[in-house]
């Protein structure tokens, strides 16, 4: 909660709100005689240096009658706002209370009454209760219930779906003790916050009842009175009217507002740290001879703020070539794939020295759209959630060639349904027709492949592609894709964090730690890997012919974190081989005459156990 | 498609029974006599007597409950205790003004805040132009916060009391609706844009908006075809409740503008305790809710591929 | 050391008329000491069949036995789940969620602070972790917290589900050794669910294959790789072998 203080708006609404509740404590005590005093010489007089707001139909001070009713008015509707809040919690936690048979029962008919409006409510139940204090107060809390039940009943199912509480169930822990120890310390924040912002909304419904004359009746008065009191002499006097208005709103606002930045509070991530990240030579891209090459990259950088995710990535792709980066999460191979694709959005920032796609530099501020479109295929890792869910595939696929080839939508549709049988999807015509989530995830994926092909693709990158498929599609998948790149000579660049996927596929592999390419070689040559991050990466992952009684090649320690580099090699920390040398300085990424690149100090170095 | 109908309808009948249920349980959950209650304590008890004889509340219960069913089969709605007019009539004098004031403030509403809060997506999206995000969020925190009776009396105070350009009351001619609109229209339109605003955010950062981007279509497309129809499912779900709020925000606002509607009728029977027609216009509201959840579901299943799936 | 044994188990969801199998009369053995792998692509209802072990599911038929006989209501099973990051209660330190697994009064209340020690040093973490929360562990190490707190509870079978899946390539490494070393120290009887035949088969003695809902093949490691009987079994393997060289 010490969190709200930090952003201006939670520190204004906290201050708000302590000065009504201040307020409400000590304006009755101070002010109450002077708001009672009838003065039959002053009615209805307008503003003046003796009374601020005016004076009522009895003469009395409309000021200090609003700062009096601050009491009775916070004080109502904390009360209502704990009924609501009360009645909410049992009802929500029916389910885990009565047990899930009658919870149900509760839950559905929570979910009629949620669907009506909490002035709807309230009057009903005011007719119930009646007119009054008293009524008002049950009225405004049975109309707050439904609301808050559904709300604990949301909170308490999610919390209780959680591994931890089944963990603690299998582990013999009582259904009450886990509903005290598990599931409410992590559903109270939410549930304090929002009853925070429901005591905002009380204040105001109970004003709003008030006004009509169904809440606090004379003489007792709260803002709604005052206003409703106002409200019939406003041409002759408006801030008789205005002034109570204006107490509602700030007190509502003090209430509502601290309660969402509490809530903002809660779901804040912390700052990354500010650090610059070190710098390293540049690297030299192989030499290739320019009319053989589909993609040229160097010093490719890319930054968040201070973090840069991403350090001079260099390298090039030849025409028909498949080229793999493999690396775990937090490495850079998507966001350098989303960078080739210009695809980086603010506030990450790209820089280059050279971003060439078939011979047009990217770079230039000049929008390559319709080079990108038909030329520069992306597949990305869910298939589910990349294409989107509310159009036809056949749609999605058409709409490219309606945009770049100016296809009429009968004639793009014809290829869009000619490209879904490219990709071996059956029955294509039906399959154009589908929505996404008809078609299964390996179906989908090759939609996405379809897609690419609209255009005449040169290049087809995929950010892994097959992640989230099953091991019998995953080949399949991979399947078409090396047939693609081999009918068309199309070069593929293959993202993965599966290094058997990358050698299934691919030509060439490029290893990526930290942001960095750390080692560059043929597929073929992995076996004679010289990173030790390469070869501990092939040595970790067990294979059907991993020696059973031996244990696996491990990697110590955590992936090194971007925004908290080391000064020198940054796989360092975890390498075996690591001396003064690599603490020192990164080493560049160094060439031979094989064009094999690697960058270590110690490259080749056998790893003594 | 098939079993979504069945199993919607299923639920309307469910709701509509709990709400003629609970206008029927109304009179009978009113701590002591609701007669005595309306005729006051000096009421001869021998008028109370044959005032109870003539609703049927001797009656035992269930019969009470299956003579209120067929009396609403029958479109009988019983009497004012003040008037003495048929509920029947006084509920279809005031109706159409009440429906007239939410379906032009709920059109209003949707114009503003569905355009509103794609744009503001659009300009703020991934932390831009943070000053008009925070001018956006405040302004709309503060809109959505005041209640409609409120906006109404500032209204009142600036349009009608200060600048003369709009009657402070009632409902005669075209220029009358104006007020009474937009104070209805505002709080429901700034919760809808800050809605629209974050849900597009949400979908800007789906993988089929970078699919989008990828396939290197214009910025109008992606916004509008791609982003749009993902954002407004989840805004309908929500809207449907606020659209709820906006019939319940009519009886504040009929009353600021002595409306002759539902609302103002409502309230001045309350205090009246002229039950039978507190009780006809609860349940026409209630209805009225169920209605505005009927189309929400309808129109979910039309934009949302998958909701009807999702439902069975 | 004990015996786990699924028999004729099948569990359904959705009511009677609208549901759907998930798992169809599964007979599978698990022998004292022995660690079973369980092998199957999503949906082929391995996760459901380690759910209904340990009671987080009601079985629609058979039964599952313990040496024999049916389950106590205390169930003397543990299981480790594939999300490191939902497995873990953010706001219990991670002594306390392995204390909350122990056997309730097998330890005095002065002695609960050293088994917790004992536990977290079995998994190679060191003592003073105890005092964290969770969001202070890496992914790796939240699932030996989570490993430490199973083996809290003195199961007689110990069930893994997918706990390597959600982890980086140079972890899942350490989290299978871990597994492994523990598995042969205490002689514990196992079930090992994975989706990668190649993980199941590196710590596994008996490999089942499970495809929608049944299991199609089942044997020793060695025989079910080298002498694979059911078309999905060598699907599975083709997949695999097409990634090495």
């Amino acid at each position: 909660m010490s969190r709200v203080f930090r952003s201006p708006v939670g520190v204004s609404a906290a201050a708000l709100l302590a000065a009504v509740l201040l307020l409400a404590v000590f304006a009755p005590v101070l002010w109450a005689d002077r708001a009672a005093t009838i003065d039959t010489t002053q009615i209805l007089q307008g503003q003046s240096a003796q009374h601020w707001a005016g004076t009522d139909s009895l003469g009395r001070d409309i000021f200090f009658r609003v700062l009096v009713a601050t009491r009775l008015s916070v004080q109502l509707a904390i009360m209502a706002t704990a009924v609501g809040v009360l009645i909410g919690l049992l009802l929500g936690a029916a389910p885990l209370l009565i047990g899930a048979r009658a919870g149900r029962w509760v839950t559905a008919a929570v979910n009629i009454a949620v669907a009506f409006p909490g002035l709807l409510l309230a009057l009903f139940f005011a007719v119930i209760f009646g007119v009054g204090m008293r009524g008002a107060v049950l009225a405004i809390g049975f109309a707050v219930a439904p609301s808050f039940a559904r709300l604990t009943h949301t909170l308490v199912s999610t919390v209780a779906d959680r591994d931890y509480v089944h963990a603690a169930r299998i582990a013999g822990v009582g259904r009450l003790r886990v509903l005290a120890r598990h599931v409410l310390p992590n559903v109270g924040e939410p549930l304090v916050v929002n009853a925070t912002v429901a005591a905002g909304g009380a204040l105001l419904a109970f004003a709003g009842l008030s006004f009509l004359g169904l809440g606090v009746q004379a003489p007792q008065y709260d803002w709604g009175r005052l206003l409703g009191e106002g409200l019939n002499g406003i041409y002759v006097h408006p801030l008789a009217a205005l002034a109570p208005g204006i107490a509602v709103v700030v007190a509502g606002l003090a209430f509502s507002l601290f309660g969402e930045a509490a809530a903002r509070a809660i779901g804040l991530r912390t700052v990354l740290s500010r650090e610059p990240a070190a710098t390293s030579q540049p690297e030299p891209a192989q030499p290739m001879s320019a009319a053989d090459v589909v993609l040229a990259v160097e010093r490719l950088r890319i930054s968040f703020g201070p973090v840069s995710p991403v350090r001079d990535v260099g390298f090039t792709v030849g025409r028909g070539e498949s080229v793999g980066i493999v690396g775990e999460s937090g490495s850079g191979k998507s966001l350098t794939a989303l960078a080739i694709a210009q695809l980086i959005e603010e506030p990450g920032r790209v820089s280059a020295d050279r971003i060439e796609f078939l011979g047009q530099d990217l770079r230039s501020a000049k929008e390559h759209r319709r080079l990108l479109g038909l030329s520069l295929a992306m597949v990305f890792q869910d298939p589910m959630t990349s294409l989107n869910p509310t159009h036809r595939v056949g749609r999605q696929l058409a709409e490219v060639a309606e945009q770049h080839q100016g296809l009429g939508r009968a004639q793009a549709l014809a290829r869009a349904v000619d490209r879904l049988r490219a990709v071996h999807l059956t029955e294509p015509e039906r399959r154009a027709r589908q929505y996404p989530h008809e078609l299964s995830g390996g179906m989908r994926q090759r939609a996405m492949i379809g897609m690419g092909l609209m255009g005449s693709p040169a290049l087809i990158i995929a950010d892994e592609p097959t992640t989230a498929l099953d091991v019998t599609v995953q080949a399949q998948v991979l399947a078409l894709l090396q047939e693609i790149r081999a009918s068309d000579g199309v070069a593929l660049m293959l993202i993965s964090h599966d290094i058997s996927v990358v050698r299934q596929v691919c030509d060439r592999v490029l290893v990526m730690y930290a942001g960095r390419i750390v080692e560059d070689l043929r597929t073929a040559d992995l076996a004679a890997a010289r990173h030790p991050y390469t070869r501990a990466l092939l040595a970790a992952v067990p294979d059907l012919d991993t020696d059973r009684g031996k244990p696996l090649t491990v990697i110590p320690g955590r992936a090194a974190d971007p925004a908290q580099l080391p000064p020198g090699c940054a796989f360092a920390p975890r390498c075996p081989l690591a001396d003064s040398a690599c603490v020192a300085s990164d080493p560049p990424l160094a060439v031979d005459p094989g064009g094999h690149r690697v960058a270590c100090w110690h490259a080749d170095r056998e790893v003594s156990r | 498609m098939h079993r979504f109908a069945i199993r919607r309808a299923g639920r309307l009948l469910v709701s509509l029974w709990v709400v003629i249920t609970a206008a029927f349980g109304m009179i009978h959950l009113i701590p002591g006599d609701p007669v005595r209650a309306a005729l006051g304590p000096t009421a001869p008890a021998e008028l109370v007597q044959a005032r109870r004889a003539a609703l049927g509340l001797d009656d035992p219960l269930w019969l009470q409950y299956l003579n209120y069913l067929h009396h609403l089969v029958t479109g009988e709605f019983g009497s004012s205790t003040l008037s003495g007019l048929p509920v029947a009539q006084v509920i279809s004098d005031r109706l159409p003004a009440t429906i007239e004031l939410a379906l032009a403030s709920f059109v209003l509403a949707i114009l503003i805040s569905v355009p509103l809060g794609l744009a503001m997506a659009v300009a703020t999206r991934n932390g831009r132009r943070r000053p008009a995000e925070l001018a956006f969020t405040s302004a709309s925190a503060v809109l959505a916060a005041l209640p409609e009776f409120l906006v109404a009396v500032g209204l009142v105070y600036v349009f009608s009391v200060t600048l003369g350009w709009a009657p402070v009351a009632g409902r005669s001619g075209p220029d009358s609706y104006v007020l009474p609109v937009i104070a209805l229209a505002i709080g429901p339109a700034a919760v809808l844009a800050r809605i629209v605003r974050v849900e597009t955010l949400a979908v800007l950062q789906a993988d089929y908006i970078r699919t989008a981007r990828a396939k290197r279509l214009p910025s109008r497309l992606i916004y509008l075809r791609h982003a749009l129809p993902n954002a407004l499912t989840a805004t309908i779900t929500l809207g449907g409740l606020i659209l709820g709020g906006l019939i319940a925000g009519t009886v504040l606002v009929e009353n600021v503008f002595a409306w002759p509607g539902l609302g103002s009728t409502i309230v001045s029977s309350i205090l009246a305790k002229d039950y039978p027609v507190v009780q006809g216009i609860v349940l026409i509201y209630g209805i009225g809710v169920l209605l505005i959840n009927l189309v929400v579901d309808i129109a979910l299943a039309l934009l949302d591929p998958r909701s009807t799936i999702r439902k069975s | 050391m004990s015996e786990l044994r699924f028999e004729e188990v099948s569990v359904r969801y959705g009511t009677r008329r609208r549901g759907h199998t998930v798992v169809d009369g599964v007979n599978l053995t698990v022998a004292s000491g022995t660690v079973v792998g369980l092998v199957g692509e999503s949906g082929s209802g391995k996760s459901t069949l380690a759910r209904a072990a340990v009671g987080l599911i009601p079985l629609s038929g058979g039964q599952i036995l313990l040496d024999g006989r049916p389950l106590p209501k205390r169930t003397p099973l543990q299981m480790v789940f594939q999300d490191p990051y939902s497995s873990l209660d953010p706001r219990m330190t991670v002594g306390a969620s392995i204390a909350e697994a122990l056997p309730r009064g097998a330890f005095a209340r002065n002695a609960i602070a050293a088994e917790v020690t004992r536990l977290l040093e079995l998994v190679d973490l060191a003592a003073d972790r105890a005092g964290l929360y969770p969001a202070a562990l890496s992914g790796g190490q939240r699932q030996r917290v989570a490993l430490a707190r199973a083996l809290a509870g003195r199961p007689a079978v110990l069930i893994a589900d997918e706990i390597t899946s959600a982890l980086d390539v140079s972890i899942q490494g350490t989290v299978l050794n871990l597994v492994r070393q523990v598995q042969a120290r205490m002689r514990l009887t196992m079930l090992f669910i994975s989706h990668d035949l190649a993980v199941v088969r590196y710590v596994s003695d008996t490999v089942a294959v499970m495809q929608g809902g049944h299991i199609v093949e089942c044997g020793p490691a060695d025989d079910i790789l080298s002498n694979p009987q059911h078309p999905y079994t060598r699907q599975l393997l083709a997949a695999a072998r097409s990634g090495q060289r």
